[in-house]
């Protein structure tokens, strides 16, 4: 379970998050919303503990993790992956070398071996696996998350993953494709997913609870019927554009 | 007016206890496990035969012209024999050290700053510490113990370039035989001057290695922000080069004045 109590952050002296509550219990996948630059981002990055929050406690399965040792935080890490806005391959390294760089790093698997699970993991996130040899610069932005969440998902075996913005900038078939994948972890590998987006159309796909930020608040925290209801202000104009969608979405669940 | 200063100051200390804290981590990063062999060797690479042309052909040229200059001086004195002694004690006390770490300053810590840098503003460190990987040890420690080895191979390559060159302008413009340049020269190697001249490169080394990578992982601003630390990189690794050779000059030279 993660839980964020009173989470305060910013960078610099440019406060981000002031005050930020919010569960997430074990097995449930969210999908935190807002507008750019409103904080989502940071989120992602303070539960996996890449920053420190100025104030209040991060909980992951009853722990704060705010302070904690880096060898305790590892073990929390092991259990969660991250894929980063546009992928965050290692771009002087293969694909084959990208997928397999943690098991490269720490195991003392063969070379063949460690080549044949690469193999079998770029299958699953449905590409072609005689891409080992290519260059992320040579990849198309919906192959490079889709390899991102192939290293993801053989570097720490996740129980949880979060992906920072996975589908901006694709076009509509990459984007479905992405989508497809993070559907399919919940599903095939019952991995839970907290994804970050402020393509709402998007977002609306993926998972049936929503947290909505907005200038470091978080505004929303509910269901989609509690969304298609929600008639506060500061939501009216950031969901207005969306309501349609949010309707129909109701409505497909209903019928 | 005493709040902004108050402000300017609590930043300025705690931009000296980053920095503190990221030379002791680098520094240890090289003893730690685990040890990256194959990503030292390539740095090793790198900064060695990268920088051996550049190297080479620095002290070809500074030797000789600065055995012209020294000649025309020394003639005018009378005391041209002593021409290889002046030119061993400038070259390894001083010139062979400061032009090998300007050199590899400028070759190397611009590489190293952009890479590291280019990494940071892709998320790439951030995913290597997602994995549980330490990136100063991963990065860092191989550029540190690359630099720590070859920039006083390097040095010791240009003193004796240098000092070649110098035997070249020595026997051909000054009619000095090679027997007296050589044996001038040997006469001034002495264990004060090899120690000042090999001590000075490791501390050079460890300069840029600290400055670039400590610039690279802490870039900000996109790919403007990486050129932007790039550029500081270099002019910042070249600046500190030359205080700390005066500092080291000074220090060594009240310490082993019997010997140099």
């Amino acid at each position: 379970m993660i839980k964020f109590e009173n989470i305060s952050f910013g960078y610099n002296d440019h406060k981000v998050l002031d005050g930020v509550s919010f569960d997430i219990p074990d097995g449930e996948s969210r999908v935190i919303m807002g507008p750019s630059g409103s904080g989502k981002s940071t989120i992602l990055r303070l539960i996996l503990g890449l920053d420190c929050p100025w104030s209040g406690k991060i909980f992951i399965d009853g722990l704060n993790i705010c302070g904690m040792k880096l060898r305790d935080m590892q073990k929390i890490r092991k259990q969660i992956a991250m894929v980063f806005q546009d992928g965050a391959l290692f771009d002087s390294m293969t694909v084959g070398e990208n997928v397999g760089f943690y098991l490269l790093e720490y195991s003392d698997k063969k070379g063949s071996e460690i080549e044949d699970e690469v193999r079998e993991m770029l299958h699953f996130v449905d590409l072609d696996p005689d891409i080992i040899d290519t260059l992320p610069e040579e990849l198309s932005g919906g192959m490079r998350r889709r390899v991102a969440v192939a290293r993801a998902l053989l570097s720490t075996n996740p129980r949880l993953m979060l992906f920072d913005e996975p589908t901006t900038g694709l076009d509509p078939q990459a984007t479905e494709n992405v989508l497809n994948l993070m559907i399919k972890l919940r599903e095939v590998k019952n991995i839970s997913v907290i994804i970050v987006t402020h393509q709402i159309a998007d977002a609306l796909k993926l998972t049936s609870k929503y947290i909505v930020i907005r200038k470091g608040l978080v505004v929303f925290d509910g269901n989609i019927d509690q969304l298609r209801d929600c008639d506060s202000s500061e939501m009216s104009d950031f969901l207005a554009p969306f309501k349609k969608s949010i309707v129909e979405v109701v409505n497909k669940k209903i019928v | 007016m005493k709040s902004v200063l108050y402000g300017r100051f609590k930043r300025f200390i705690y931009e000296i206890d980053q920095l503190t804290r990221f030379s002791v981590k680098m520094f240890l990063s090289m003893f730690g496990r685990p040890i990256y062999v194959s990503e030292t060797m390539e740095q090793l690479y790198l900064v060695g035969v990268g920088s051996l042309f550049l190297v080479v052909l620095t002290g070809i040229f500074v030797g000789q012209g600065m055995a012209l200059q020294l000649n025309n001086e020394m003639a005018e004195m009378g005391s041209k024999f002593y021409l290889g002694r002046i030119m061993a004690i400038s070259i390894i006390r001083e010139i062979g050290p400061i032009l090998t770490g300007l050199m590899v300053a400028a070759r190397v810590a611009a590489g190293i700053t952009a890479e590291i840098g280019s990494m940071k503003s892709s998320h790439q460190l951030d995913a290597m510490v997602a994995f549980g990987i330490d990136p100063i040890r991963k990065l860092a420690a191989p550029r540190l113990i690359a630099l720590m080895v070859m920039v006083p191979v390097l040095t010791i390559i240009c003193d004796i370039i240098a000092i070649l060159g110098g035997w070249f302008i020595a026997i051909v413009v000054a009619n000095i035989t090679s027997a007296t340049y050589f044996s001038m020269v040997l006469d001034r190697l002495t264990f004060g001057n090899i120690f000042m001249g090999v001590l000075k490169p490791v501390v050079f080394a460890y300069v840029i290695a600290f400055i670039s990578c400590y610039k690279g992982f802490t870039t900000s601003g996109g790919t403007k922000g990486v050129g932007r630390s790039t550029n500081e990189s270099v002019m910042i690794s070249s600046v500190v080069i030359l205080i700390v050779n005066f500092v080291l000059t000074r220090v060594v030279w009240s310490l082993l004045k019997g010997s140099l």
